[in-house]
């Protein structure tokens, strides 16, 4: 009871403190925050220079934070969004809750320009394997798919990186997505609904190799030594996910909001997202990159769709997917 | 009849559950257009509800032999058996399915065991494995439930049986049939609708797209596409088929009509057969959950920061939300017993038809004039597990108080008993061992639950679940498996506890 009452009175003082020195709210996704995740160092990092006090509000994945925000539409408190992507990001502009956002220069691979978000990091979907299962594996797509090889995806209508598959399928095949599909189907073992389940269900062996990202072996080789898991290069080219953070255009704190996107962008949380959020930091710092990462694959092409494009292609892709895997 | 207190008690729980769940799902229903359903939203609508027929039909048909070998056999550590294979019912579902997958999947025991014998091996994934996996979760519950009716036979009624020389066919067709006719629509119900909003365990063990259930389209309409209209339809139908259900069992329930006995223990004489039942279910419950065990060991004692705080903050929702489902459900079954109409069924049936997605979004809607959703966040997991858990309570409480109410009602009359004698005399020490389930039961599945604070987004207040899915997200699989594993001994502790303090000896 007593501590009870003990941190009833530091949530109280906590509060009166809190309420002389600006707080900025920032509505990210759940993994974004936890300890294994760069929310904490970046809070650290930004509260030491900002004199201010970052709030995380929090949603399961970048597609909840786009559902939140419709869902709140102007009343949200929230000053900057972390955690969109590119296949959010037109839905995201329709809300006419973003304000426009500066140009920044990047590292990306490919060249970038939104008028409403900035980039923070990015990957390339590849499909892992375990090199001490799996001796040969598939060069393409298509090859997979005429393979008699196991994989585990994630359901393209309630995840993003199964919405990313489904994208790289229609970018590399456009009309031929289809045929390619129903080659694909039998070596679906299952459909998730989201990464840690596919992911997961990998790792238990339930199939050979597992929709991720080119950069999930880093996670093995730097944080648990191992260096058996691999991601295939692909001759298609691998589709890209650009992670994106805005700015709110209710925002009390404009100014705040504004430093910490310019702060996300900085060396010191460039350097925390790529060992906690496990993918390339959107501009490099100045250090490089961690070693290990030179161990990765670097496919020779990335594919994308416009982010104007993506709400039209996205129906009819998803759609052309469960007619193909129904059958 | 029925006194007024016990009328009161009975409205305000119909009303609150009326009142959060319409509450929240109010929201929606304005954008809801039925003339827009797609092809693909009725193929969701037969798989659901074939995938759910069927998942209840099984659990039911092996409930039968499995509840009576249970209450028949007597040997050392049965109570303890009876409350462990009750452990399924409270897993939280990923750590069901991962277990099913270490005993039917690739490289499970099933498949190398068929290898050693030259045997083709076999693929979980499908409609079969949705069905085993529900099966698996949701036997248990319907063997409890039987062995509840078994246990609510009159030892005078066995008695007259022996000295009658009936057979075993005799004896199942003239004391064991009425008492299932009776229980059997419940437990099929209850598993049928549980089984309606199955997402996870469908689409996961499903293989894919053609294991869509209408709680996915929910999920999808709400997450990706933000169309509220057809996740209103989709909410709709959902809700439909639980009034459909629930109408249908209370047009094919019958009383047993057996009369009342003295109360006392009653004795089946078992056979061999009873045995291998026993061992055969004994072997299909553990075998995964010795797996999921197995994969939560090797982290255990290595937890991750705000663990403990996480395991509070569940243990106050499993507890404080069993009491309020025990309470609305009591309530509402007793006033069903005695007279009222099938309102009270419809009360407490209706959380089970409404999807917790959309319900945790009407909440966020609904609170969001009012306070930051996230400050409410702990009180409404309260609520809605509560809520959630009410389906199951009630319909194990209905059959005895119906019992109840059938012996006594001419006595408790004739004695112009008040409404606070009559519960706490004649219903109270005749439920407590179904209470003392029921406590348990609904204090487990709300320890497990996922729900609604997940969708308030409080970031700094995870619980148990919501703390094992974060660190899968972050890779960290091994660590997940144990909070999952503290996750379900707890859940298991305090429904054991809750069992135990009900009394008798569990089910019999």
């Amino acid at each position: 009871m007593k501590t009870i009452l003990l941190a009833a009175g530091g949530a109280f003082l906590a509060t009166i403190a809190a309420a002389e020195t600006p707080v900025l709210n920032v509505l990210t996704y759940d993994s974004f925050t936890t300890e294994w995740g760069p929310g904490p160092a970046i809070e650290a990092g930004f509260e030491a220079t900002c004199a201010c006090d970052v709030q995380f509000q929090t949603a399961g994945d970048g597609a909840a934070l786009l559902a939140r925000l419709q869902l709140e539409g102007a009343a949200t408190t929230a000053d900057v969004v972390v955690g969109l992507d590119t296949n959010l990001a037109d839905a995201a502009r329709q809300t006419g809750l973003f304000a426009p956002g500066a140009s920044t220069e990047t590292t990306l691979p490919v060249a970038f320009s939104d008028a409403n978000f900035v980039p923070f990091d990015w990957g390339w979907f590849a499909f892992v394997y375990d090199k001490k299962q799996l001796s040969n594996p598939p060069k393409s797509l298509t090859e997979l798919a005429d393979s008699e090889i196991k994989i585990i995806i994630q359901d393209p209508r309630s995840s993003t990186p199964g919405l990313g598959l489904v994208l790289w399928v229609k970018a590399a095949y456009a009309d031929g997505a289809a045929a390619l599909w129903e080659k694909l189907a039998d070596n679906i073992v299952t459909v998730t609904p989201g990464w840690s389940e596919a992911y997961g269900l990998f790792l238990e062996g339930q199939a050979d190799m597992v929709l991720s990202y080119t950069t999930s072996p880093a996670y093995h080789l730097i944080a648990e030594n191992d260096d058996s898991k691999a991601a295939a290069p692909f001759e298609e080219g691998h589709f890209m996910q650009i992670e994106l953070a805005g700015r709110l255009v209710g925002s009390d704190q404009p100014a705040l909001a504004d430093q910490f996107l310019t702060y996300l962008l900085g060396d010191a949380a460039q350097t925390a997202l790529i060992t906690t959020n496990w993918m390339y930091p959107a501009r490099t710092p100045a250090a490089g990159l961690p070693k290990g990462f030179e161990t990765l694959i670097t496919p020779t092409k990335s594919l994308t769709i416009p982010a104007d494009q993506v709400e039209a292609t996205r129906q009819a892709a998803v759609d052309e997917w469960q007619a193909a895997l129904a059958k | 009849m029925a006194s007024r207190a016990g009328k009161i008690g009975a409205i305000t729980a119909a009303c609150g559950v009326g009142l959060l769940i319409i509450g929240s799902l109010g929201f929606l229903l304005p954008h809801a257009n039925l003339v827009s359903l797609t092809p693909a939203d009725f193929f969701a609508l037969r798989f659901t509800v074939l995938q759910a027929a069927l998942s209840a039909a099984v659990s039911c048909l092996l409930a039968i032999p499995l509840a009576r070998a249970l209450f028949a056999a007597r040997f050392w550590g049965r109570a303890a058996l009876v409350r462990l294979i009750s452990a399924p019912f409270i897993l939280p579902s990923l750590a069901a399915v991962m277990g099913l997958l270490a005993v039917f999947g690739r490289g499970g025991v099933l498949n190398d065991a068929l290898v050693a014998v030259g045997a083709p091996q076999i693929s979980i994934f499908g409609l079969g494995g949705v069905v085993l996996a529900h099966v698996f979760l949701n036997l248990p519950l319907a063997t409890r439930i039987l062995l509840l009716g078994w246990a609510d036979i009159p030892t005078e009624r066995f008695r007259l049986a022996q000295s009658l020389s009936f057979g075993r066919w005799a004896m199942f067709m003239h004391l064991e049939w009425p008492v299932l006719r009776a229980l059997l629509p419940s437990a099929f119900a209850v598993i049928f609708l549980v089984c309606l909003t199955s997402f996870s365990v469908a689409l996961i063990l499903g293989g894919g797209p053609r294991a869509t259930t209408i709680e996915l389209g929910i999920y999808q309409s709400l997450r990706f596409e933000f169309d509220l209209s057809r996740a209103a339809n989709l909410a709709l139908m959902q809700t439909a088929l639980c009034l459909i259900a629930t109408f249908v069992m209370a047009a094919v329930w019958q009383p047993s009509g057996f009369g009342t006995g003295l109360d006392r223990k009653v004795l089946l004489r078992g056979d061999w057969s009873d045995g291998v039942i026993i061992a055969l279910a004994t072997l299909f419950f553990a075998l995964p959950l010795a797996a999921i065990a197995a994969r939560g060991m090797a982290g255990l004692m290595d937890l991750p920061n705000g663990f403990w705080m996480a395991a509070g903050r569940s243990i106050f929702i499993a507890v404080t939300s069993a009491f309020l489902a025990v309470w609305a459900a009591l309530m509402l079954a007793m006033a069903r017993s005695r007279g009222a109409g099938i309102w009270a069924d419809f009360a407490a049936m209706l959380p089970l038809g409404t999807s917790s997605l959309a319900l945790g979004v009407g909440a966020f809607l609904a609170l969001r004039p009012v306070m930051p959703p996230q400050n409410a966040a702990l009180i409404l997991a309260v609520f809605f597990n509560a809520a959630m858990a009410l389906p199951f309570v009630y319909r194990l409480l209905l059959p005895t108080c119906r019992e109840i109410q059938s012996s006594y009602a001419r006595l408790m009359a004739s004695l112009g008993m008040s409404g606070w004698a009559v519960l706490r005399v004649v219903f109270l020490p005749r439920l407590a061992p179904i209470l003392g389930f029921s406590m348990g039961l609904s204090a487990a599945m709300a320890m497990g639950d996922f729900g609604v604070i997940a969708l308030l987004g409080a970031a700094d207040q995870p619980t148990l679940p919501i703390l094992a899915a974060r660190l899968m997200s972050a890779y960290q699989m091994q660590a997940a498996a144990s909070v999952t594993l503290w996750l379900i001994l707890l859940a298991f502790a305090l429904f054991w506890l809750f069992d135990h303090l009900g009394g008798r000896d569990a089910g019999a």
